[in-house]
């Protein structure tokens, strides 16, 4: 036993390449390459209209419903559960809220139409409803121990038809205008607002990278070279306001703009364009995604969580109450099936009776083309929301090239089933 | 080490008094007493099924005891569950179960009880910091802090579970078979580690099948079968055959401890 601390120098550097000095995961390259691949070949097969402000700005907003249901899905399989109610829990927490904004306070609190106070009730009796549905499944999953395979297929067929009984089957509408900006292209940050908000989140992930490299040098643990930092901000920077600035090309129709100015009382001065800019569903997205990261890498919870997954019995003789941690994992689950409601019904306009449906498998299916490991303990945040960036670029560009929908289908089913398969193989070449 | 040098006059470190547990109806642990006292390594031996894993499970509190008392330091101590056991410093390290295979080195010694930022946060630098000494110390060879365990040898694996007992101040340790799937340098380097823990006044409560290694790191014997204790033996005062016979056949050796 030397009492010798040892002094840790950084391996030699000088065989790594590119890629490995910039510390980025080789899957994550590879999806994003994936993905890329994907966009321009859709880009070319449909004559340029694939990668337009335009559709980009579909495709973002279609993504974001089943984006956020994704992360939380990451939660629940890194802990060896499944969620198979989340599109049936959506469209409960979706009835919830619209009958909130169209009958509760309307008539029974008297508040009438479009009041201000409308949206911020209905988005919380939505998340309530979500949380506590979500909390019942875990308790029957991590206390009772009913397998959340079984709890959950029951919560798709109740949660479904709860939401038909409330609504007694009908499709609820117009919701609430204030509730609606939630929903996409009725609630964006317009142009100077998504400048702002794309510089902040440029400026706070510079501010991340750095603190994270400031305390490595505090431990004197090896970091990488400057220069990879540089490259490194510099492609979130890109990435970032990249996007931004497709999204503020996505110009307002001139017909629309004119009826904005008609209902503030003046009139549209001759050549004014705007573009929409970020939309609120979006920020949401970001929001999220960053919270739901920081809780997976930086929180007692998230390392649970992890823990748990790789190893339920170290994970309780380490003691962490592994049952009130699944009551945990699917509270959070049912938080985030009542914020996609928001964003899904807010972007119908509407509550319908099929919202959501199928939504599980979508969601699940993003998770897992996102790196999610069915066995558990593995999994990513940002994964996930490129998974479901992948399932709907590819189901949106081969409804461009005019895939019918079967075929379209019996592709995304391939994809897959192939994606699982890819990443199996990547795993074992790399021992990870 | 001929002859024992443990002073046993003073309080025990921990005992488990009449210690009972069953599994719809098989009694796996019956009316079992067992202690260790301060620099001890006291050997719990039996065959498979024999119950003194659930016995020293009911210590680490992985298992709730159907009736018997646990005193540490002389003082009742209430251990209904791993939580409650760490909170009277007694530390267990598993051959296989303690390790989440996805994680770190430093995020499993750490696991239940991660530094945190004055956020709130984790605080993964600072526990790779104190994870490099701690296991710089035990093993410093050891280099591979990013990869999860699942890519350690069996040694490194179980030093990983000897520094977390260690770097917690644990006051009584649970070694559950810590040699079974180690080298043979790697068994010694436990062996060494055993000793400067004895030094230290940490009790050790050591499961082990190899009746070898037993005479060689413990002080007394404590042998169980069909969840009855057969006895407790000083194991210097007796031979490996008297041990042997106590296991398989449950006979106490004439002169007993």
């Amino acid at each position: 036993m030397s009492d010798a601390t040892q002094s840790h120098t950084p391996p030699k550097q000088a065989s790594r390449n590119f890629f490995q000095a910039l510390e980025i995961d080789t899957r994550l390259l590879g999806m994003i390459g994936a993905f890329i691949v994907l966009c321009l070949v859709f880009h070319v097969w449909t004559d340029g209209r694939f990668l337009t402000p335009r559709n980009v700005f579909n495709l973002t907003i279609q993504t974001v419903s089943v984006a956020i249901m994704a992360t939380g899905m990451v939660f629940v399989i890194v802990t060896r559960h499944i969620d198979l109610s989340v599109g049936a829990l959506l469209a409960t927490c979706s009835a919830m809220m619209a009958m909130t904004q169209t009958v509760v306070t309307p008539e029974w609190f008297g508040l009438g139409l479009n009041h201000p106070l409308t949206a911020p009730i209905a988005v919380i009796v939505g998340i309530v409803t979500g949380v506590v549905i979500g909390a019942f499944h875990g308790w029957l999953i991590g206390y009772l121990l009913i397998p959340a395979f079984i709890v959950t297929l029951g919560g798709l067929l109740v949660w479904r038809n709860v939401a038909w009984h409330l609504t007694k089957g009908q499709t609820i509408g117009p919701l609430d205008s204030t509730f609606q900006t939630f929903g996409g292209i009725n609630g964006t940050m317009g142009e100077t607002g998504s400048w702002i908000f794309g510089i902040l989140a440029t400026g706070l992930a510079i501010a991340l990278l750095l603190s994270a490299r400031r305390n490595k040098i505090r431990h004197e643990f090896p970091v990488k070279p400057l220069w990879a930092e540089f490259v490194l901000a510099g492609m979130v920077a890109a990435a970032i306001l990249g996007l931004v600035a497709v999204l503020n090309a996505y110009e307002i129709p001139e017909r629309r703009l004119v009826r904005m100015f008609e209902a503030r009382g003046e009139v549209m001065p001759e050549g004014f364009t705007a573009g929409y800019g970020v939309p609120y569903s979006v920020l949401i997205l970001v929001v999220i995604a960053t919270i739901m990261t920081v809780v997976a890498q930086r929180t007692r919870l998230g390392r649970y969580i992890f823990a748990t997954g790789g190893n339920p019995d170290a994970a309780m003789l380490s003691g962490i109450n592994t049952r009130l941690l699944t009551v945990k994992v699917f509270a959070i689950m049912g938080a985030l099936c009542a914020i996609s409601a928001v964003v899904a019904s807010a972007r119908l306009t509407f509550h319908s009776n099929d919202i959501g449906t199928l939504d599980e498998l979508r969601v699940i299916a993003a998770a897992v083309i996102g790196g999610t490991a069915l066995a558990g303990g593995l999994g990513t945040i940002y994964g996930a929301i490129l998974g479901a960036l992948i399932m709907q670029s590819l189901q949106s560009g081969m409804a461009m090239v005019g895939v019918e929908a079967p075929y379209q289908n019996i592709v995304v089913g391939i994809v897959l089933v192939l994606a699982v398969f890819i990443d199996i193989i990547y795993r074992k070449r790399t021992g990870a | 080490m001929a002859q024992d040098k443990i002073d046993r006059s003073g309080t025990p470190l921990v005992e488990m008094r009449n210690m009972k547990k069953a599994f719809g109806g098989i009694h796996a642990v019956d009316g079992v007493t067992v202690d260790v006292y301060p620099g001890e390594v006291v050997g719990v031996l039996g065959h498979n099924g024999a119950g003194k894993s659930v016995l020293m499970k009911m210590l680490s509190g992985a298992i709730q005891r159907d009736s018997g008392e646990i005193y540490v330091n002389g003082e009742l101590a209430d251990i209904n569950n791993p939580r409650d056991a760490r909170r009277y410093q007694i530390e267990t390290i598993y051959q296989y179960l303690a390790l989440a295979d996805n994680l770190d080195a430093s995020a499993n010694l750490f696991l239940g009880r991660e530094l945190v930022t004055p956020l709130g946060l984790v605080d993964d630098a600072r526990m790779e910091a104190e994870t490099r000494k701690i296991m710089g110390r035990l093993t410093p060879n050891f280099r591979r802090y990013k990869t999860p365990v699942a890519g350690l040898s069996g040694g490194q694996r179980q030093s990983v579970a000897i520094s977390r007992a260690v770097y917690f101040n644990a006051k009584i340790l649970i070694m559950d078979e810590p040699t079974a799937a180690l080298g043979v340098e790697e068994t010694r380097m436990v062996a060494e580690l055993i000793d400067e823990l004895k030094k230290q006044g940490i009790g050790i409560f050591l499961i082990d099948h190899d009746i070898h290694q037993v005479k060689a790191l413990c002080d007394r014997a404590s042998v169980m079968k069909n969840g009855q204790l057969v006895g407790t033996v000083n194991v210097h005062e007796v031979t490996e055959d008297d041990l042997l016979g106590m296991i398989i056949l449950g006979k106490k050796p004439e002169k007993a401890a």
